[in-house]
This record gives C-alpha cells, sequence and structure tokens, in this order.
C-alpha cells in the first residue's frame, strides 16, 4: 500500500508541483505574458522616440539597442518575482497551501519546483519582449551563453526572493509593498534607462549596492560585448547573492515559518 | 503490529491559550475511531499537528511507527487528511487537483483509475470538468474528500468531512468509508453529528478543553449510563412530588424520566395512577452516544 513506487518515481511530486506552478501561469498568460510584454514595449516605443536622436550610451549603439536588453531584464526579474510571490500568497490567503504542506514534498523540492516555475516565467516574458523587439531594431548577439547566464540567474535570483516575500507576507498588500517600494525602486534605479556612468559619483556607488544593477549590466553585455563592468564580477555577485538567498529561502522553509504554526 | 497512529503526551500552545494539554491515543490499524467534543475542544489542533500543519509545543506523534516531525516524510506519505476549512484552488478543475493531489504523493497515470473511482464513489462525476470554483458548498466538501483520498493512503483523517453535505451523499460517502474501513484503511473520524459517530465508529475518544475525557468502545460507552429513559404524555398537570427527583426533561406535556433500572417504569405508572393523571402515550429511549457525551463533556 505505501513506498511501492517512490523509488522509480522519486521526482514525481516536484515535477507536479512545478508542472501545476506552470500551469497556473499559464491559463493566464493574458495577464502573467502578455501584459507584461505589452508594458515593455510601451516603455520602448515612449523612451526610444524621445531620446534615440539625443543619447548614444555605448559607442555605435543606438539608445533604443542600448534600452532592450534593460527592458528585457527587468521584466524577466519583475514576473520571476511575481511568480513565485503571487502564487505563495494566493495560496495562503485562500488557504489552499495545505494541499501542498499535506504532501510529503521536502523544504528542497518545495524550493526547487517553485524556483524552476519562477525562472521558466522570466524566460518566458523576457523571450517575448526579445522577439517583438527584433521585429523593429537590429540587435546583436555578442555573448549568448552570457544572455542566458544573466537571464536564469536573474529569474532564479528574483523566484527565491519571490518564495521568501509570499513565505512572510500575510496579505495582498503587504506583498504590494514588497512589489512598490523594493522591486520596482530597486529595477527604476539599476541602469534600465542610462548607464550608469552617467550619474553623479555618489549616484554610482549607491548602485554598485543594487543587485539588480549587476543582473541589467551583464545581460546587456552578452548583447552588445561592452559594460559599465566586467561582466565576470556581475556574474559573481549574482551567484552570491542567489547562494545567499536561497540558503535564507531554505532556512525559512525548512523552519516552517509562517508555514507551519 | 504497529500502531496506526500514536500520540504521546502532546501539548499545544497558542500564546498564553494552551489548546492541548498532554494527549494520550493510541489508534489501532483498522479502526474506525471516532474524535468527539465541543467547540474549541482541541479536535482540529491534534488533526493538523499529525497531518504535520502544525508543531507540537511538546510530545510526540507517530504514523504508522514513523514520527511526524522527525519522518515527515513516510508519515504524510501514509496519511490523507480531509481538513475542516473549506479550502479550494480556483485555478484548477476537481480532477486536476486529485491528479495533482496524488502527484505530489508520487503516483502518475497507473492511479488514474482509483481517483476515477473516488470520483464516482464522491458522485463528482458530473463536476469533474468544473472548476473548483463553480461548486457549491457541499461539492467543494466532496472534492475535499476526493483529494485526500486520491492516493489511496492506508491512514485516513476525516475533519467534520459531513457539514454542508447532504443527506444522499452522506449515505454513499459513509458507505465508500466503510468499504476502505473494511479493505483495511484506518479511519479517524471528528463529527458533530453524534449518531453519526455512533452508527460508524467502533472506538470514540471524548475530548474537553485540550484533554481526552473519554476513551472507549462505543459499546461500552452506551453502557456507562444509567440508560435507558421513559418518555410519558401526561398533559397539562402537577406533577407529584416523588417524580420530580428523576425527570431529566420536559417538553410541553412531554416527560421525560430518567431510569435507573427497568422496573423503575412500574413505579412511575403507580405514582401517575394515584395521582390520578392519565398517560396519554408512552415510550421507552434508549440512551444514546449525545446523552454519553452530554454526561461527560458537558454543553
Ligand atoms: N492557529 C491558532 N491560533 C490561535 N488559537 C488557535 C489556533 N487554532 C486553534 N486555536 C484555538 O485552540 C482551541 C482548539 O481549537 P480547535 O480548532 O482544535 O478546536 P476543535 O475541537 O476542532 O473545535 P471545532 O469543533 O469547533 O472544530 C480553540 O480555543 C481555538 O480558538
Ligand atoms: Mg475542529
Amino acid at each position: 500500500m505505501q513506498a511501492d513506487n517512490t523509488q522509480l518515481f522519486k521526482f514525481r511530486g516536484p515535477w507536479t508541483l512545478f508542472k501545476k506552478e506552470i500551469i497556473r501561469f499559464w491559463r493566464v498568460s493574458f495577464q502573467t505574458v502578455a501584459a507584461p510584454v505589452m508594458t515593455a514595449l510601451l516603455y520602448l516605443l515612449v523612451f526610444s522616440h524621445v531620446l534615440d536622436k539625443r543619447v548614444e550610451v555605448y559607442p555605435g549603439v543606438s539608445y533604443t539597442a542600448f534600452l532592450i536588453p534593460g527592458l528585457i531584464m527587468m521584466s524577466l526579474l519583475q514576473n520571476a518575482f511575481a511568480n513565485s510571490s503571487s502564487s505563495l500568497i494566493q495560496a495562503k490567503v485562500m488557504g489552499n497551501i495545505i494541499f501542498v504542506l499535506l504532501t510529503p514534498l521536502t523544504y528542497l523540492e518545495l524550493f526547487v519546483a517553485f524556483l524552476a516555475a519562477s525562472i521558466i516565467r522570466g524566460l518566458v516574458v523576457g523571450l517575448g519582449i526579445y522577439l517583438v523587439a527584433i521585429i523593429f531594431i537590429d540587435l546583436p548577439l555578442a555573448h549568448p551563453i552570457f544572455i542566458l547566464a544573466f537571464a536564469i540567474l536573474g529569474s532564479a535570483l528574483l523566484g527565491a526572493f519571490g518564495i521568501i516575500a509570499g513565505i512572510w507576507a500575510d496579505k495582498f498588500d503587504q506583498m504590494a509593498a514588497f512589489q512598490n517600494f523594493i522591486i520596482m525602486p530597486l529595477s527604476f534605479l539599476s541602469g534600465v534607462f542610462y548607464s550608469i556612468h552617467s550619474l553623479p559619483s555618489f549616484w554610482q556607488t549607491v548602485s554598485h549596492l543594487n543587485p539588480f544593477f549587476y543582473m541589467i549590466d551583464g545581460f546587456r553585455y552578452g548583447f552588445f560585448g561592452v559594460g559599465d563592468i566586467s561582466p565576470w564580477i556581475s556574474l559573481s555577485v549574482i551567484i552570491a547573492s542567489f547562494l545567499a538567498l536561497s540558503g535564507l529561502t531554505l532556512a525559512m522553509l525548512k523552519s516552517g515559518y509562517k508555514l507551519r504554526g | 503490529m504497529i500502531p496506526a497512529i500514536n500520540i504521546q503526551q502532546v501539548h499545544k500552545s497558542f500564546g498564553a491559550l494552551h489548546a492541548l494539554n498532554g494527549v494520550d491515543l493510541t489508534i489501532e490499524q483498522g479502526e474506525f475511531f471516532g474524535l468527539l467534543g465541543p467547540n474549541g475542544a482541541g479536535k482540529s489542533t491534534l488533526i493538523n499537528i499529525l497531518a504535520g500543519l502544525l508543531r507540537p509545543t511538546n510530545g510526540n506523534i507517530s504514523v504508522m511507527g514513523y514520527d511526524v516531525v522527525d519522518q515527515y516524510r513516510q508519515a504524510r506519505q501514509l496519511l490523507g487528511v480531509v481538513p475542516q476549512e473549506l479550502v479550494f484552488d480556483p485555478f484548477f478543475n476537481v480532477r486536476e487537483m486529485l491528479r495533482f493531489q496524488a502527484g505530489y504523493f508520487g503516483r502518475g497515470r497507473e492511479n488514474d483509475a482509483w481517483v476515477d473511482e473516488v470520483i464516482e464513489a464522491l458522485g463528482l462525476t458530473d463536476k469533474a470538468h468544473t472548476n473548483m470554483r463553480r461548486l457549491s458548498g457541499g461539492m467543494k466538501r466532496r472534492a475535499l474528500i476526493a483529494q485526500a483520498l486520491a492516493h489511496k493512503p492506508p491512514v485516513i483523517v476525516l475533519d467534520e468531512p459531513t457539514a454542508g453535505v447532504d443527506v444522499e451523499l452522506r449515505q454513499t460517502m459513509w458507505e465508500f468509508i466503510k468499504r476502505l474501513n473494511r479493505e483495511g484503511h484506518t479511519i479517524i473520524l471528528t463529527t458533530h453529528y453524534l449518531e453519526e459517530a455512533e452508527i460508524l465508529c467502533t472506538r470514540v475518544g471524548m475530548m474537553k478543553q485540550g484533554k481526552i475525557v473519554a476513551l472507549d468502545s462505543t459499546s461500552n460507552l452506551l453502557k456507562r449510563l444509567p440508560s435507558k429513559s421513559l418518555r410519558v404524555t401526561l398533559g397539562q398537570v402537577e406533577l407529584p412530588t416523588s417524580l420530580k427527583s428523576i425527570l431529566k426533561s420536559q417538553d410541553n406535556d412531554a416527560y421525560i424520566f430518567l431510569l435507573s433500572d427497568i422496573a423503575q417504569v412500574e413505579w412511575i405508572l403507580g405514582e401517575l395512577r394515584s395521582a390520578n393523571i392519565p398517560v396519554v402515550d408512552m415510550q421507552l429511549l434508549e440512551a444514546d452516544l449525545e446523552d454519553v457525551f452530554v454526561d461527560l463533556v458537558g454543553r
């Protein structure tokens, strides 16, 4: 009656949760994918129209081209965060989080399943913006491996952050505060719309404390082969941040903080 | 044989509130066990600790020998819990929820036949493709029960499964649960419908203020009360003083006397005759679990 197929299908539990999380956002892809792609394109339209002829951030790179990787990364990060955080907060508020808590899924499996779904959501949104953008603008691909690495690590980092926020928040307005007071400022002040070299030195220093800066700069490097700092530094900062946040997330899940009273 | 559930000195506090005060309870494999008690007695708290949704402040619980904290994977694999709160996931339909639930427990396509059986047995066939959000309250409750059974767990815990479920389904659902019990599944049930517990459960534990105050087979519990009582309909009369001492309750012109012995019936009738009170109607009532409950737990 028990444990007959647990060996054979060891990964079926977390796989099912991953699949459920994917279906959850895909069913409402109009909101979860189409809407953010649309928003990013509006930014692109407005900013490139206003600034394209006036600003050249890197030699030979138009402002519009410069902007695209930043917008892709910003949307990818916001959506990776939104995926895990909204899934958890909804499940907590609705009470259906218990369907997962009653199962033999380990805290590591929960983490991996939520994280993987966030990564997919981030990548799908990012890819959506990219595909629409290249219809209008020529975009080089100097180092595709860097592009992919930053995209995956960036969505993983924000996916983990979303799990933390989802566990911590008890109400939707606390989650909104997270979005409005942490995610939005960090993403806007990260160099999406400008190179931080154009900032006064005080703000340059401040920008270096923002993990979003490294994700956007490294991602952009992947396209143009130039950036504000070395992509290897960015990569190291992001990997270190990811490991730190994952450690915190796993510790929260393991302790049952706010999930198991 | 290893007990299905072994609860040892479990305490649970919520701040200053002691919801459980040292609960000890062993439930054997194959039992149909009823956990009864008034609102706030601690039944759900105990079940939630068993299910791993809450952590005990003190004490241990094991499922088939697996500790619910230290060996939670094995323990939860063996458990199916129907929570008291009516929760659902508005994103999915009934069948999807059941497939997911089975999947979390490592079950795949080979389990689909069982999922269909559960859907059928709980009268959800018509609703299998209906989104959870669009189900009526009673239907949501059935889906919740089905979810707990999706991985065919050997130990099934039902926290007020029949609240809001109509009479017809209640019958079919109990037939299904009884069948599972005959096939060896252990059933633990909480309910406020005491007749239900009396009919179904072979053993009953009664809780009050976080403690087990009675634990015995249903038949022993029923024997415990002096037991029968006599219901006589008399019309508007002044009751002889001698009878007032054994009057249990009065409902308009019907009087219920508690009998310590069946021979008392003759004496009661004798007293009524001497007082010239005609008896309009008369019934002998058996004690039921509700009387035992009131006696032990109070209202
Ligand atoms: N999460 C919680 N936080 C604080 N107090 C709680 C919590 N859960 C339960 N309690 C308290 O613990 C006590 C036991 O509650 P419990 O839900 O276990 O009762 P119950 O026997 O299931 O009652 P009912 O028949 O109404 O379902 C109650 O006083 C309740 O208010
Ligand atoms: Mg309860």
